[in-house]
């Protein structure tokens, strides 16, 4: 072994006549197919989007199709969170450390209007308006709750997202880091834009007092 | 809160000769029949009673609000009306700055098969303090503490008030009252700032989730079965 000569690292000889199969691919390429092929989402579901979701994960429609066979109820073995329903304020910290507890590489879908904007009719003092204030996310799932096929175009799109993701690309992998005094991840005026009212003022009361 | 659990019947404690309970068909809106337990509050209680109203066939007491503790505990324990079930406690405001703030009570005697709807005005202006009726129905701990988190009434008596939806340093206010803006005194950053803020892990306290410090609360035949070292969930 020690003794034949090194072989020259630019040159594959292939024998036409062998019995050896060889597949020439990018690294990029296939770690990605391999991630985008076993997504095991981490459900946080809190109202009618998970009952949709569970039909999408149940056997008529069956996820696992997707590589999403296993529901992975432990954020620390999860690649994808689905927030599937309205998300209160005092869920806020619960959410954001679900998330902070998953490791990399991580994606994040907003599934329905509630998670994805707040929904308008929950535009109130109790909920938030759209988890992409306390979290980064990938795809938004529009619909109240969308159907099983809408889930699953937004899934299939987050594939496609991550199978265009580069590894040189170290940035893609940066964790999320919350400013330490206000715990947001992004500035203020930001979070007041994208959680602008849908028609119930600042100021106006119940009452119209 | 007695040691043994004693199955109620509905209807029992009734004379023999009272007619089977049936939907009620053609009751007015206003004025009918009220329910006996009112006049025997009047009997009771006199001038703390302020009124009686009968909606639906429902009766609805206004009542002294100093005297709620009093009337409820002689509802619940006199033998003659047994109101043993206290279904919610809640308040009301109106749409109007002079109108005061109710706080009601719908308690229900199954023996005798009775419902009775306690009102007490409490006036703009002052503060909002009724005496609690946590002694007398356990069940109303979480009634009280939401009625206190949703309009601010101080429930006196109640030996731990404190905000049951909303977290409990959440400082906007009292969300259902008329003059809580609907989004919130703050802006969108600022309460996400807030809540951020909060360790997720300081929801409770050790107490409220301790079997152990209920162990002598609970029914016989389960102190039975958990002293023989019986686990759940194992």
């Amino acid at each position: 072994m020690g003794l034949s000569p090194r072989p020259d690292a630019n040159v594959v000889t292939v024998d036409p006549q062998s019995q050896e199969s060889w597949v020439t691919t990018r690294l990029d390429f296939l770690v990605n197919w391999g991630r985008a092929n076993s997504l095991w989402p981490m459900p946080f579901g809190t109202a009618c989007c998970a009952i949709e979701f569970m039909a999408t994960a149940a056997s008529k429609f069956d996820l696992a199709r997707f590589g999403m066979e296993r529901m992975s109820f432990s954020p620390r073995q999860a690649d994808v969170l689905i927030c599937a329903g309205r998300v209160p304020f005092k869920l806020a910290p619960v959410i954001r450390r679900i998330w902070q507890q998953m490791p990399q590489p991580k994606w994040a879908i907003a599934m329905g209007a509630c998670a994805s904007t707040g929904n308008g009719i929950f535009d109130n003092y109790a909920v938030v308006q759209g988890i992409d204030t306390i979290i980064p996310v990938d795809v938004y799932v529009p619909g109240c709750p969308p159907r099983p096929e809408g889930l699953m175009y937004g899934i299939m799109m987050l594939q496609k997202k991550v199978m265009s993701e580069r590894m040189a690309d170290k940035s893609l992998r940066n964790e999320m880091e919350p400013d330490p005094r206000s715990q947001l991840y992004i500035a203020p005026a930001l979070i007041d834009e994208v959680s602008e009212n849908f028609g119930n003022s600042v100021h106006q009361t119940r009452s119209g007092l | 809160m007695s040691g043994t659990f004693l199955p109620v019947l509905a209807g029992h404690a009734e004379s023999t000769d009272v007619a089977a309970p049936a939907t009620p068909r053609n009751v007015p809106y206003h004025g009918g029949a009220a329910n006996p337990t009112a006049d025997a509050l009047r009997a009771q209680f006199g001038e703390a009673i302020h009124r009686v109203d009968v909606v639906w066939g429902e009766t609805t007491v206004f009542v002294d609000r100093m005297q709620v503790g009093a009337i409820v505990r002689w509802l619940h324990d006199d033998a003659q009306q047994r109101y043993d079930y206290c279904s919610d406690i809640t308040a009301v405001e109106y749409r109007d700055l002079e109108r005061p703030i109710e706080v009601v009570w719908h308690l229900r005697s199954i023996p005798f098969r009775r419902f009775i709807r306690l009102k007490a005005l409490l006036a703009k202006g002052q503060p909002f303090v009724v005496p609690s009726v946590y002694d007398i129905y356990r069940g109303a701990d979480w009634l009280e503490r939401e009625c206190y988190d949703m309009f601010g009434i101080r429930f006196e008596g109640h030996p731990d008030l404190r905000r049951l939806l909303m977290w409990e340093q959440y400082k906007e206010g009292y969300p259902l009252r008329k003059d809580f803006p609907l989004r919130g005194r703050f802006s969108r950053s600022e309460q996400l700032r807030q809540i951020l803020s909060q360790n997720p892990e300081a929801k409770y306290s050790m107490e409220e989730l301790n079997v152990l410090e209920a162990f002598d609360e609970l029914p016989a035949d389960m102190r039975q079965r958990l002293g023989k070292g019986e686990r759940v969930g194992e």
